[in-house]
């Protein structure tokens, strides 16, 4: 079953480009402020250096450029991010409920940068500043990766990985880990505690356009891995054997693929907090609307989850005004439910394939 | 063309394959029985490059496969396995096409195109192109499967030789696609294609097979060319059970009936 069976990809991608385009205009005159399509024009103007008509707001300057520009593009590369790293994962593990959530990976992250918010000033690395702000991100790397290879390790035995065992490794390691952001959590000053609380459910408030620059790297440098093992993980689908049979190195690529999702999960977690289920989610609406080729796959959770994290994220800004809603939130009360309704189906349909 | 010396495969002390030493020759269609647990199918690994003997080294036209990069040797020979479960949606097309992966680098050519298509036409799927492979019956899914695999031998006009491995290809099928896939199979070897299967069914290695090599405990005890030797006493001894040579009408092949 794929709706669109017949339209080429390059015209799924388009529309996703110009959905993307409209909702980062939305986005960026969205909220407390409404800024209209037209002053944003004229900001924008104005910035470059080109002549405006009207006069500017220089509060309306400050907030477009400094808050709400930052902040969407963020949006725009987590959500890339994290949807990439689900396609990757659910190829990888050839099964669908698999999310960078499920396997470690976020909940390792989240540790690693949480040392880093707790330790980080008795370090004394914010003294040297670029080292200080690639600190977090890279506790987080570290500390995704360490979770993510444990789980893997115990569920990858004989060349088959058990799918029970690496659910309930991920229980296990989740656990460890989220036990241990909570130590953090208790041990912490206030402060510092209630931004780990805080970032647990993920947000978006703190985006500064050093977050921009951080993971727009991480972004761009895992999109382009990614689309390398587009082919592997395609011949992967039919087995381990079988793709080695068709020339892949199955045991590096599966390796490289770990790291590659790795990048792309702790860099994004590092600076927005754990969003759960957007990876998850846009792979199989995906493969609803046009099949499972991983090249596709790939292209499209980046577009898709760009998409669908600033609509997110706008819901979030506008739902409490003049307050907002962290993002994990809204992701879970969506994201659960379709989660359930993919487990109706696989039981359902156990004979002819997930999507029969 | 394809020759092993010394090779055994061990799992912690018990020899699955023991000390055993077997040559192909090109162009013909070797055939490998014996009991479950016998050890063909590791044998078929083994020689395949899946899996690197305990022992002793296999070699591809005097070249050590362990030393042919896996790219190069998945241009050299393809392999069909017993099923194939995949999870995911995906068409019968991009199945066909995966067994040109060796030879394209992001996108496939025309060329590769055109032998899929070729492929599929041989096994008579070429209707089913655009249907998700899910949806396909037990024996469709293992005649696309069959289709992915020429298309992965490709065409060998130059006169390229390859090999084909089939582990157990036809067990879940029904007769006539039984016949028909390793029909396909046998008509490869007029273009010195190698084949090398693993079989179950002794009357259809008969009818196909060039050679027969019947294994037991992890060692290779008969080898057989000419279908009349297979006689009673080796069916005993290979898979203990009593069996009698009949010859029917004037077939140039006897039948084993039991």
């Amino acid at each position: 079953m794929t709706l669109l069976k017949t339209v080429p990809y390059r015209s799924i991608y388009l529309v996703m480009i110009v959905v993307l385009l409209i909702l980062i205009l939305l986005s960026a005159g969205t909220g407390a402020v409404d800024l209209s399509f037209v002053e944003i024009i004229d900001l924008v103007k104005h910035r470059l250096g080109f002549k405006v008509s009207g006069s500017i707001n220089a509060i309306h300057e400050g907030l477009f450029f400094g808050i709400r520009l930052p902040r969407t593009f963020l949006c725009v590369l987590v959500g890339a991010s994290l949807s990439v790293s689900g396609a990757l994962m659910q190829s990888l593990f050839r099964n669908p409920i698999v999310e960078p959530g499920l396997i470690g990976t976020s909940a390792g992250s989240a540790l690693g940068a949480a040392m880093i918010i707790v330790f980080g000033n008795s370090l004394m690395l914010h003294s040297v500043s670029i080292l200080g702000e690639l600190l977090m991100p890279a506790a987080a790397f570290a500390g995704g990766l360490v979770a993510t290879l444990l789980v893997y390790y115990f569920s990858a035995s004989l060349n088959k990985v058990n799918i029970s065992i690496m659910i309930l490794a991920g229980i296990a390691i989740n656990a460890i880990a989220n036990g241990a952001t909570g130590f953090m959590a208790y041990v912490a000053r206030d402060p510092q505690a209630r931004s780990i609380t805080f970032w647990n459910l993920g947000t978006l408030s703190g985006a500064n356009w050093q977050a921009v620059i951080i993971v727009s790297f991480s972004t761009v440098i895992g999109f382009v891995l990614a689309l390398r093992f587009a082919k592997p993980l395609n011949a992967l689908q039919l087995g381990d054997d079988e793709a080695a049979y068709l020339g892949v190195n199955t045991e590096r690529m599966k390796i490289s693929i770990i790291l590659v999702n790795t990048l792309l999960v702790s860099v994004a977690t590092s600076m927005v907090g754990i969003i759960a289920f957007i990876g998850l989610i846009i792979p199989h609406l995906l493969r609803l609307l046009r099949g499972s080729d991983n090249r596709y796959l790939i292209i499209g959770s980046a577009l898709l989850g760009a998409i669908i994290m600033i609509l997110t994220d706008m819901i979030c800004r506008v739902i409490i005004a003049p307050a907002e809603m962290p993002i994990g939130i809204i992701t879970a009360f969506v994201g659960a439910p379709v989660f359930l309704w993919l487990l109706f189906r696989f039981k359902n349909n156990r004979e002819g394939g997930f999507y029969a | 063309m394809l020759k092993a010396e010394n090779i055994s495969w061990k799992v912690g002390n018990k020899f699955l394959l023991s000390e055993t030493s077997v040559d192909f020759e090109a162009g013909k269609f070797h055939v490998v029985m014996g009991a479950n647990g016998a050890g063909k199918s590791t044998l078929l690994k083994i020689l395949a490059g899946n899996q690197k003997p305990s022992t002793g080294h296999v070699y591809l036209n005097g070249l050590q496969l362990a030393s042919i990069n896996k790219k190069g040797l998945a241009q050299k020979r393809a392999v069909l396995s017993q099923q194939y479960h995949v999870t995911f949606p995906i068409s019968v097309m991009d199945i066909v096409l995966m067994g040109r992966y060796p030879y394209f680098g992001q996108n496939p050519q025309a060329e590769d195109k055109a032998i899929c298509i070729e492929a599929m036409r041989t096994l008579e799927v070429e209707d089913l192109a655009d249907r998700d492979y899910n949806s396909l019956s037990g024996g469709e899914a293992q005649k696309v499967q069959m289709s992915r695999v020429l298309a992965q031998i490709g065409n060998t006009k130059n006169g390229e030789q390859k090999i084909l491995f089939l582990d157990e290809p036809v067990s879940h099928l029904d007769l006539r696609y039984q016949h028909q896939l390793l029909q396909v199979a046998k008509s490869l070897t007029q273009q010195s294609i190698t084949v090398i299967a693993v079989l179950h069914d002794i009357n259809l290695a008969l009818s196909f097979a060039s050679r027969i090599l019947f294994m037991k405990k992890g060692a290779i005890v008969h080898e057989v060319t000419d279908p009349y030797a297979v006689s009673p006493q080796i069916i005993k001894e290979v898979f203990d059970i009593n069996a009698q040579v009949v010859q029917v009408g004037s077939s140039s092949k006897p039948v084993i009936v039991f």
